[in-house]
């Protein structure tokens, strides 16, 4: 009797789902007219659909999951249409990655996707695995502006809208202001260079050595001009680098970036400009600039709102900048004439900076690992 | 190397399911291969404990899943596909249906018994292993009823049938010895014999098939041994398994053992995957992760009652026993309580919680 085979598991019925059933995570991410998303698929799901273990040995490894990042792309992307006001949005696949979730290795697919207008209702149609494991599910994480949304797709909630909330012009030149000074904050690169302009600026050089300025407004206006001048300077290379007009490899920024933090620290122990700081000021923020400029493409610049989002992460590089000046200058001027300011901060404190810098030289430099920066 | 597949390509059974497949594909509607092709995977599901299995099956039997009335044959194994998502309520329409249909359905009657065993519903499960006393061979008919007396208060009884049938069916296929094994060691210690359930225990494992419900039955029993030294190299090899990596960690956890602290963030992932998913199939086990390895009691008495409404077996009542202890709450396992009386369940471990429960009322 064919039945009796299978007749003894059912008088205790199954331990259900004792593994981790078939999911796949889908994240994305809408701006304007663009998405942007990544998809973890389990490698154990795809090779069933799509067959990776082309050793046949029964273990799947990154070189045969890198041979099929192309068929593995087709598979998925065939079956997620992402659809705004009736028109697909078609996606490509950007990069590929592996990682590991609890219940085992997954690719991980990066894509993008234009639609032709600005999305404020995402139509998402998810078919995965559908016809192969009708018990998959796809979770969803919908990011738009600072709002999170998550939903589940299966065969019976194959195609789910979703309606964005629209994104003031002021909530996102706020967002952008606030990374801008919070880029300044954990921008050590950028104070340090900062602090070497102004730690002299409280001192003048004469007969070949420093001594303390008499009064306040000397000092201030000194340091007023040096803020300035790196600021406007910044500021032109920040908008032509983040409008496209000029393009420079980020290897090449950041090294010139530590090269200036050096120069400018060692200028303070072996003077050689001195009287004109404010043009080292602006032609090292020329430099600074561009550092400036690849921060705010990490964040994605929004395409319907360019100009908002670049004056926002410029006026809050600047917002982060002054407060960083006022609470230095003050505090420089009283101490300007003790030993304490002149050796152990002027001298000790340029010295310290031109050493940090120099490893960051060497590290962005030769693309390795000293310290962190 | 980045993942392990549960199949080489190379093995028979893989061979075997290729092939089906390959025939299906030509002939999507050739019922007869795609009822084939549905029970390896559900024997795969059972034995592996991947749900992924149970999904390609329901894919095989697409073109009559969602049919109101099907043929006979689809009829039975969508419903044994149902109750393992636990659409209790969707497999026993299927398997009512099926009964009506052919009352001489052996197997649509057997799977009756178990839905109605998993929901303590004794008086349902009774007439389904009566019916099933005219249609099937002696082990099946005699082990179906003493199932149901082994959990109602008649165990020494039911192990005494039991294992006189099991002696005069030797031959049984390795499948149908595991699971008497399995239920002839509950019993055993539903009597207090916990060395003749152990031997029951052994006597399952070394037969040449995989079972997830026999280890985590028999790691079960050696935690309350306070044996979890053993429960490891048993377990080793089962971590991608939810249900057993839970009595690993639990052997790991009371030994101190290093590799406690990683299975427990590996279970905590799990189950807020499956949350995430909106599946609450984990309940029973969650409950015992919250209880006894995050100490989280209130938790675990929420998933317990909440699992309850859900699962009425003797495991199942036991975690809400344990968990309404932890919580001081005897109001919260009066469910669990009135069960024992009404049931006549006879497991010592139980007996003594509801006493102490009842105790704490007075």
């Amino acid at each position: 009797m064919r039945t009796l085979l299978t007749l003894l598991l059912l008088f205790a019925v199954s331990p259900a789902h004792a593994h981790k059933p078939s999911d796949s995570y889908l994240a994305i991410r809408a701006e304007g007219s663009d998405l942007s998303g990544q998809w973890d698929i389990a490698l154990r799901d795809l090779d069933f659909a799509i067959g990776l273990d082309d050793s046949g040995d029964g273990d799947i490894t990154w070189g045969e999951v890198r041979a099929h990042h192309a068929d593995i792309a087709a598979y998925a992307l065939a079956r997620l249409k992402l659809r705004s006001k009736g028109a697909d949005c078609p996606a490509h696949a950007t990069e590929f990655l592996v990682d590991d979730h609890s219940d085992g290795a997954y690719s991980v697919m990066r894509f993008a996707a234009t639609c032709p207008e600005e999305v404020t209702t995402l139509e998402i149609s998810y078919s995965l695995f559908a016809d192969l494991d009708p018990q998959h599910r796809g979770l969803l994480r919908l990011e738009h502006g600072a709002a999170t949304r998550t939903a589940i797709f299966g065969p019976e909630r194959a195609t789910q809208s979703f309606e964005l909330a629209k994104i003031s012009a002021l909530t996102q030149f706020v967002d952008y202001a606030r990374e801008g000074v919070w880029h300044i904050w954990i921008g050590f690169d950028h104070i340090l260079f900062l602090l070497s302009l102004l730690l002299p600026a409280v001192l003048v050089l004469e007969g070949g050595g420093w001594r303390a300025v008499s009064r306040f407004p000397p000092a201030f206006w000194e340091v007023f001009k040096i803020v300035t001048s790196f600021t406007v300077a910044h500021s032109i290379t920040l908008s032509l680098a983040a409008l496209g007009v000029i393009s420079l490899p980020s290897r090449l920024v950041e090294s010139a970036i530590a090269t200036s933090v050096v120069l400018a620290a060692l200028n303070n122990v072996f003077p050689v400009v001195h009287g004109r700081r404010w043009m080292v000021a602006f032609a090292f923020g020329l430099i600074h600039g561009f550092g400036f400029a690849s921060v705010l493409r990490d964040l994605g610049l929004p395409q319907g709102a360019l100009l908002i989002a670049l004056v926002g992460f410029n006026l809050g590089v600047e917002v982060g900048q002054l407060a960083i000046v006022s609470a230095f200058l003050p505090v420089a001027y009283v101490l300007r004439a003790s030993w304490f300011y002149r050796r152990l901060v002027f001298f000790g404190g340029s010295i310290a900076i031109a050493v940090v810098a120099g490893i960051w030289l060497v590290e962005r430099a030769f693309n390795m690992k000293i310290i962190s920066p | 190397m980045l993942e392990r597949l549960p199949v080489r390509p190379g093995d028979p059974v893989a061979r075997e399911l290729r092939q089906l497949r390959t025939d299906l594909a030509a002939n999507p509607r050739d019922r007869e291969t795609a009822i084939r092709l549905a029970e390896r995977y559900f024997a795969l599901a059972s034995s592996e404990g991947d749900p992924r299995y149970v999904g390609y099956a329901q894919a095989a039997l697409k073109p009559w899943w969602d049919l109101p009335a099907p043929p006979l044959d689809v009829l039975v194994v969508r419903a044994i596909l149902k109750q393992y998502s636990h659409d209790f309520s969707g497999a026993m329409r299927d398997l009512e249906a099926a009964t009506r249909e052919d009352p001489n359905n052996a197997r649509a009657w057997s799977w009756r018994a178990a839905i109605h065993m998993v929901q303590a519903d004794y008086e349902r499960a009774r007439e389904d292993c009566s019916a099933l006393q005219k249609l099937e061979s002696e082990l099946y008919a005699v082990g179906c009823m003493a199932y149901l007396d082994g959990t109602t208060g008649k165990a020494a009884a039911a192990h005494r049938v039991l294992s006189t049938a099991f002696a005069r069916n030797a031959d049984a296929p390795p499948e149908v010895k595991v699971w008497v094994l399995t239920r002839l060691a509950e019993m055993s210690l539903r009597q207090g014999e916990a060395k003749q359930a152990e031997a029951h225990f052994r006597a399952a494992y070394f037969e040449p098939i995989n079972d997830q419900f026999l280890l985590a039955a028999y790691a079960d029993f050696l935690l309350d041994q306070a044996r979890p030294e053993e429960v490891i190299p048993l377990l080793v090899d089962w971590v991608k398994s939810d249900i057993l990596l839970l009595r690993l960690a639990l052997a790991e956890h009371a030994l101190k053992a290093p590799k406690a602290r990683e299975h427990i963030e590996a279970l905590r992932s799990r189950f807020d995957a499956a949350a995430l998913r909106g599946d609450k199939l984990h309940q029973q086990e969650e409950a015992r992760f919250n209880l006894h390895l995050l100490g989280n009691k209130e938790k675990a008495l929420a998933l317990a009652r909440e699992n309850w409404k859900l699962q009425r077996e003797p495991r199942d009542a036991r975690i809400l026993l344990e968990a309404a202890l932890a919580m001081n709450e005897p109001a919260a396992a009066q469910e669990a309580l009135d069960w024992l009386e009404r049931s006549q369940h006879e497991d010592p471990v139980l007996r003594r919680s509801a006493e102490k429960l009842k105790s704490l009322r007075r």
